[in-house]
């Protein structure tokens, strides 16, 4: 079994700085083989840490963006029917009945596998990340609670395939809609924060490895305090990483210095227009001042 | 009960417990506090705790992932496992403290007394007697797509003047049916249709097989309509009160019916009760809607309610394919530049609003209210909800998304 320090300092040498509760739920799915659903605001980098658990495992990561009206052909299998076209035409000439010409376009060669079929067919247990699961809708939940329970998949057709390997399930919501109690019992749980100030700083540290060490914790600051205001949507780490970006490329060595360029790469931080108004120089200013 | 006598608190730490009892005692802790923990999850607890001996911040953080499933848990764990590991923070609810847990029989709370008027309590006072073409046959169509022509005599009876028990399941009937007719169009997969939309390959192939699988005979599938979402926001305001129970009834058989609906009341404040609609038992439900109302009777602070939903549930609520329902008379104490203010918020966000003013079908009713006013440019269709021939004529506004 793995050790906790041991797990943190291996994401970090993938550039993951987690914390304690990540760390935890991280080796807790590793060690029950349990599911792990991650809630938290947008932004917050929960698709990252399925990202850096498939680096520490050394394994694939199979991605399943969910979307609205998800359905089982685009998520688990799918015949490919352009082939089993081309194969009954060229299979005319024999002498073959409807049996054989059925065993033939519905075997194995023609299944077209989806992320989750994929992900439990591997030979190496894949990270599977099942992204914004709230988007997919109740009836997908369903054929998914199948298939995390069972790890199995059924093709009428083919009848069951088994799972080579147990994936590790990494599911992510934005909570835009409560999901199923059946789907929660199944998983492990774990909600993101917004990073702390000391670890916003190491992720900006590990991230940008030329940024000046007291310029990041300007940055650091001044994003923390910006979270504090009242936004509509508040900014995540990306966004973060993204403005550190900004400013280092136009050169600025700290937040006290030019107030106008400061203003005018907010937009790296600020999404909406709301926002983009709520902020204005004399709020920057202030908020700089006390970063810098 | 044995725990009841045991000052579970005081003896958790004592070593000569084996841990076994003290997690199960944590565990049924924790289902006090509305946790649902299955005996699996007991037994992963306990294994994991076997594996981290003693180191208490590993054992909270494990815990914490395995037992919570919800943000609500989330943030509710660390004091709980504080209070039942080491007796201090919040005591919460523990077996000890919880001896009365005696379940008291479902009975109408005196908060909705007023607004759902029990039935018998009710049928001798103030209401008036039904017209005698109320009582037209009731053998409506079984179609379910909309309410049958010949129901529209009772229909038309003021809500007000539902008395009898009969009328009332009559008037719910109705809403069910309502709702489902409305739902008739809830798919958003591909279906089967007889021609038009695109090709069902995967059906086309295999119904083809006796002929040599050569594509002659084609399968078609569409998209049917998308789903419509619909938030409903019940005014139970003291002015209101002759009406609550029929709109309650109604919202009741949409979310019943109605996969996405989101029911909210609203008075001084605004309480989500989509989940305590839902529950089977009618009495359990009301009982605890009136938990969740409590102190209401007074005026209405629209503004302020709709500023909630817009701050906290909006997110979560609505998508491109909602249709918000007030049901409101419109009489507001709150400023009305303030609910201005929070229906432009609202408008942005939903497909269609829709305000359902039970006063409007008064004769000689004008909107004249100071609240009213202000909301019309937000309204995309204003109708009287006091019948319901008035409810079944939302239908073709839901359609029209």
């Amino acid at each position: 079994m793995t050790q906790l320090p041991d797990i943190i300092s291996r994401l970090a040498d993938v550039d993951y700085i987690a914390d304690d509760t990540i760390a935890t739920a991280l080796q807790l799915a590793i060690d029950l083989r349990r599911p792990l659903l991650l809630e938290g605001e947008a932004g917050v980098g929960k698709t990252e840490i399925a990202k850096a658990l498939a680096a520490i495992l050394d394994t694939k990561l199979i991605r399943l963006q969910c979307y609205e009206g998800l359905d089982a052909s685009a998520a688990i299998y799918e015949w490919n029917y352009q082939r089993q076209l081309l194969s009954i035409k060229a299979s005319e000439t024999f002498a073959g009945g409807a049996k054989e010409i059925e065993d033939h376009i519905f075997s194995k060669d023609f299944l077209l596998e989806r992320p989750l079929l994929q992900a439990i067919s591997q030979d190496k247990a894949p990270v599977l990340l099942i992204d914004e699961i709230d988007r997919a809708d109740m009836e997908f939940e369903a054929y998914l609670l199948e298939i995390l329970s069972e790890f199995q998949v059924t093709v009428p057709e083919l009848g069951t395939i088994q799972a080579t390997s147990i994936p590790h399930v990494i599911l992510t919501s934005n909570g835009t809609r409560e999901l199923s109690d059946a789907l929660r019992r199944r998983c492990l749980y774990s909600y993101i924060d917004f990073p702390t100030m000391e670890r916003e700083l190491e992720i900006l540290l590990a991230r940008m490895p030329n940024i000046e060490h007291e310029f990041a914790a300007q940055v650091a600051r001044f994003v923390q305090a910006l979270r504090k205001e009242n936004l509509e949507k508040i900014p995540g780490v990306a966004e973060t990483l993204d403005w550190a970006a900004a400013l280092v490329g136009l050169n600025t060595q700290s937040l006290d210095g030019d107030l106008i360029q400061i203003q005018s790469t907010l937009i790296c931080l600020l999404k909406t227009e709301a926002d983009v108004k709520s902020i204005t120089p004399e709020v920057t200013s202030r908020l700089a001042g006390e970063a810098a | 009960m044995a725990y009841a006598t045991d000052t579970i608190t005081s003896k958790n730490l004592s070593a000569d417990r084996p841990l076994m009892t003290r997690m199960v005692g944590f565990v049924d802790h924790l289902r006090l506090n509305g946790f649902v923990v299955s005996p699996a999850e007991t037994r992963s607890a306990l294994a994991t705790m076997t594996h981290t001996k003693g180191h208490t911040e590993a054992d909270r953080q494990r815990l914490k992932t395995l037992l919570s499933s919800c943000r609500e848990e989330w943030d509710s764990f660390d004091d709980l496992f504080e209070a039942y590991w080491f007796a201090r923070g919040k005591e919460r609810q523990t077996r000890h403290a919880s001896e009365s847990i005696v379940r008291k029989t479902p009975k109408l709370p005196r908060a909705w007394q007023n607004h759902l008027d029990e039935q018998d309590s009710s049928s001798s006072k103030h209401a008036p007697q039904i017209e005698e073409e109320g009582h037209v046959q009731t053998d409506g169509k079984a179609s379910g797509r909309l309410m049958a022509s010949d129901k529209a005599a009772l229909e038309k009876t003021d809500f007000r003047q539902f008395v009898n028990p009969a009328e009332i399941a009559e008037s719910e009937a109705l809403a069910y049916r309502l709702a489902r007719a409305i739902r008739y169009r809830q798919s958003r997969r591909y279906r089967l249709a007889s021609k038009g939309g695109k090709l069902d390959l995967r059906r086309t192939i295999r119904t083809n097989l006796h002929h040599g699988g050569e594509p002659i005979d084609l399968a078609f599938k569409t998209k049917p309509d998308r789903p419509v979402r619909i938030i409903v926001m019940l005014d139970v305001s003291g002015s209101m009160k002759h009406y609550s129970r029929f709109f309650l009834q109604f919202i009741k058989g949409l979310v019943g019916q109605w996969a996405q609906t989101d029911a909210y009341l609203f008075h001084t404040k605004l309480i989500r009760v989509t989940d305590t609609l839902r529950d089977k038992n009618p009495m359990k439900a009301m009982t605890r809607l009136s938990l969740m109302a409590d102190g209401f009777g007074g005026g209405t602070r629209i503004g302020d309610c709709l500023g909630v939903f817009n701050d906290h549930y909006a997110k979560k609520a609505i998508n491109s394919r909602s249709v918000i329902m007030i049901f409101s008379d419109g009489y507001d104490v709150g400023p009305p530049e303030k609910m201005t203010t929070e229906l432009e918020r609202l408008k942005k966000r939903v497909k269609r609003l829709v305000w359902l003013n039970p006063l409007l079908g008064w004769k000689n009713y004008e909107p004249v209210t100071a609240a009213m006013d202000a909301a019309m440019p937000y309204i995309d269709h204003f109708a009287a909800a006091n019948t319901l021939e008035a409810l079944a004529a939302i239908e073709s506004d839901l359609r029209q998304l």
